[in-house]
């Protein structure tokens, strides 16, 4: 139905020039992801070990899938802030269901469907009843980690069985590859093909470049952001049930603030937060640069703070480079068109 | 594509479907065991090894740029230089839950020899604890104790016994040996405040205290106005009151506001638990004359040497093994690899100026 094909669009010329600009940035954080991991891993010391791949899969594991459905969202114009607060919903839920008696086999599954509902709520709101999804995603942020709180309180849960907290530290075969990698490859590729090679993917990006008319060519913009916020909340559910197993530990302010941590690293990643761009190989880099960074940093002692300042300048500099480029790319084709008038005037 | 509520419906009812069937049978609460992996098997200790040099001992408070935990920590440092190790502190900005485990793991990273750590969450830190100890690096824990399966040794500042027969001691001395003294409190439901309390009132009743009158105890409610009227209203009702003992920093310190300028100074005493910058003025005007708390920086000090003789295979956390601990003496690991800093410190006239905090 909806295959619309970017490049077939009569501006030809513009959206090329747009095309090339983006791969080119997300090139640069691919390249610029490679670099660090090279660079950390000779000249910072126990940056290459195998530990040390599993600490750092552990850490970007939440944000890497969190991203995934983010990068769609954020891809048709709108954005999820609630993520982090349904993820603390989860967690509260799971330890209250825990001390109800209930098998942890049966938890997992009800604490995806519990991050589900949240997206349905979130999903309800902004298409169903047309509201902006920055207003009411903040909503539902506040509205989520308070009933956590509720759930939950100021308690924790923490006696999760050895065998299920052990599996999310834990590697294959006590190998180097943690067992998380899996999760995150399995949910990584097909998301990918959904968003990259799917009618549904790439109608994704009509609705961010211009919704009402990807309505007109006969996308279903509601319905299709309706089940990427259904979507974006079984994931964070998902999250909220690794969280808590992570750290053996069910509270209601788990995950607080994640939501920056993840809408950061899909912008670095080259997605625009107006909608209409962005791939997730970018989004898998940026996730892996911040993580990778973050962690070369601390293994050299840098403060809490000044790790604050390296990551928050990157990620100006992230959205200020391709505006600035395109600006002086911009600039220059002018300047070209306008002598190119003037000798032909003459 | 996706069509309509009732694929919405269909999706919930076969998730809900699937949480049904496995609900049957299956890992619960009550048939979960939970013997957690990692840990080290309990080598002997050899009371005779040295205390090595050159240990690497890492501090990892709840939070970076807390006046409280700068002062356990700079008496860490204090013992690392007597120890000729290599200090470091590390520690996250913000005190949640997880936010010290990547720190824990950069520590492990880097073989630090002892960790010293106060635990945001006794539990969300253990899996990482498990791995450092794994990786043969003694865990120490001050100001809040992690889980006791993940760590070795536990530095508690203080027991309800030494706080409240302190308090009794210090009442005594100040009133004179004789006469009717009270007590201003926190809150009626504080818990530590009433154990110390407690203690407080069965120190009283041995034979050395038997002129001494406990008359009432009074409630401040940790309010700094509420305390200061409290203290008022004591002396209004007991004339003849010859000692207030303010077990919380807000009472003593309001208590003593209200003494210095009010007719009774120098007549009836103020002593019990207060911080040595908010007490400093009462001290040098002499309305308190001595007060208590433990040493914040004597916390941080006895870390490092437990962790430093842990490290040495001198201890091991066993209960009633023996080490010293520099300038503090010597001390014996109780029950559950706890070690108990001592009786509070007292503060004077003469002693007040070399704390800060």
């Amino acid at each position: 139905m909806s295959d619309i094909d970017l490049d077939q669009r009569p501006a030809n010329n513009r959206s090329a020039v747009l095309k090339s600009r983006l791969t080119s940035w997300d090139s640069i954080i691919l390249v610029l992801t490679v670099l660090v991991l090279i660079i950390a891993s000779f000249t910072v010391d126990n940056f290459g070990t195998s530990r040390n791949f599993t600490f750092m899969v552990l850490d970007l594991l939440p944000i890497i899938l969190i991203a995934l459905p983010m990068t769609m969202i954020i891809v048709t114009g709108e954005i999820d802030l609630s993520v982090a607060s349904t993820l603390g919903l989860t967690s509260s839920m799971m330890g209250w269901l825990w001390n109800q008696g209930l098998s942890i086999e049966s938890i997992i599954p009800l604490c995806i469907v519990i991050g589900a509902i949240c997206g349905v709520v979130n999903g309800f709101l902004i298409t169903g009843l047309g509201l902006p999804s920055l207003a009411v995603t903040i909503g539902t942020l506040a509205l989520y980690r308070g009933l956590a709180f509720v759930v939950l309180g100021d308690g924790a849960v923490a006696d999760f069985p050895w065998n299920y907290t052990g599996w999310v530290t834990g590697t294959i075969g006590d190998g180097a590859v943690p067992n998380v990698l899996i999760l995150i490859v399995v949910l990584a590729l097909i998301f990918g093909i959904v968003q990259h090679a799917t009618p549904f993917g790439r109608s994704l990006y009509a609705i961010g470049a211009n919704a009402q008319a990807a309505h007109f060519s006969g996308i279903r913009v509601a319905r299709t952001k309706f089940w990427l916020y259904v979507a974006s909340g079984a994931v964070a559910g998902l999250v909220g049930v690794l969280w808590t197993l992570r750290y053996s530990s069910a509270r209601a302010d788990n995950g607080a603030g994640l939501e920056l941590a993840v809408v950061a690293a899909v912008l670095l990643g080259g997605v625009s937060i107006f909608g209409g761009k962005g791939s997730l190989p970018g989004v898998l880099g940026g996730v892996v640069l911040l993580t990778a960074l973050q962690n070369a940093l601390r293994l050299e002692d840098v403060s809490g703070q000044a790790l604050n300042i390296v990551t928050g300048s990157l990620l100006v500099l992230s959205v200020l480079l391709p505006n600035v480029t395109s600006a002086v790319r911009g600039n220059w084709h002018r300047r070209k068109l306008r002598q190119a008038s003037a000798t032909s005037a003459q | 594509m996706l069509r309509s509520p009732r694929t919405l419906l269909s999706v919930t009812s076969a998730a809900l479907l699937v949480a049904g069937l496995t609900a049957c049978g299956g890992t619960t609460k009550d048939s979960a065991s939970n013997t957690s992996g990692g840990g080290q098997s309990a080598a002997a200790a050899d009371p005779n090894a040295a205390v090595k040099e050159g240990l690497k001992i890492a501090f990892l408070p709840k939070q970076l740029n807390n006046p409280y935990s700068d002062v356990e920590t700079g008496g860490g440092k204090v013992a690392v230089e007597e120890l000729k190790g290599e200090y470091k502190l590390v520690g996250p900005n913000d005190a949640s839950a997880s936010s010290q485990v990547s720190y824990i793991n950069t520590l492990i990273q880097q073989q630090q020899d002892v960790i010293v750590v106060a635990a945001n969450d006794p539990n969300a830190v253990c899996p990482s604890l498990n791995q450092a100890r794994a990786a043969k690096i003694k865990v120490i824990t001050f100001d809040s104790d992690a889980s006791k399966d993940c760590r070795d040794a536990f530095i508690n500042q203080a027991t309800t016994e030494g706080i409240g027969q302190s308090l009794a001691k210090m009442a005594l001395e100040q009133a004179g040996g004789e006469g009717e003294i009270a007590v201003l409190s926190a809150t009626p439901n504080a818990t530590n405040q009433n154990s110390w309390i407690e203690v407080m009132k069965e120190e009283l009743k041995k034979p050395e205290y038997s002129k001494l009158k406990l008359v009432k105890v009074a409630y401040g409610n940790d309010d700094d106005q509420k305390s200061f009227q409290e203290a008022q209203g004591l002396l209004q009702s007991y004339p003849n009151l010859k000692a207030i003992v303010a077990p919380t920093t807000v009472g003593i310190a309001a208590a003593a506001r209200y003494i210095s300028s009010s007719s009774y100074k120098g007549k009836v005493a103020v002593t019990g638990l207060g911080l040595p910058n908010q007490m400093r003025e009462y001290v040098k005007d002499d309305t308190v004359k001595k007060f208590a708390l433990w040493n914040p920086a004597d916390i941080g000090y006895l870390a490092a040497f437990a962790g430093a003789n842990m490290a040495s295979g001198k201890i091991t956390g066993a209960q009633g093994e023996k080490f010293t601990a520099g300038k503090l003496g010597e001390y014996t690991i109780g029950a559950d690899g706890e070690i108990v800093l001592g009786p509070p410190t007292e503060f004077t006239k003469e002693n007040i100026d070399q704390f800060n905090f």
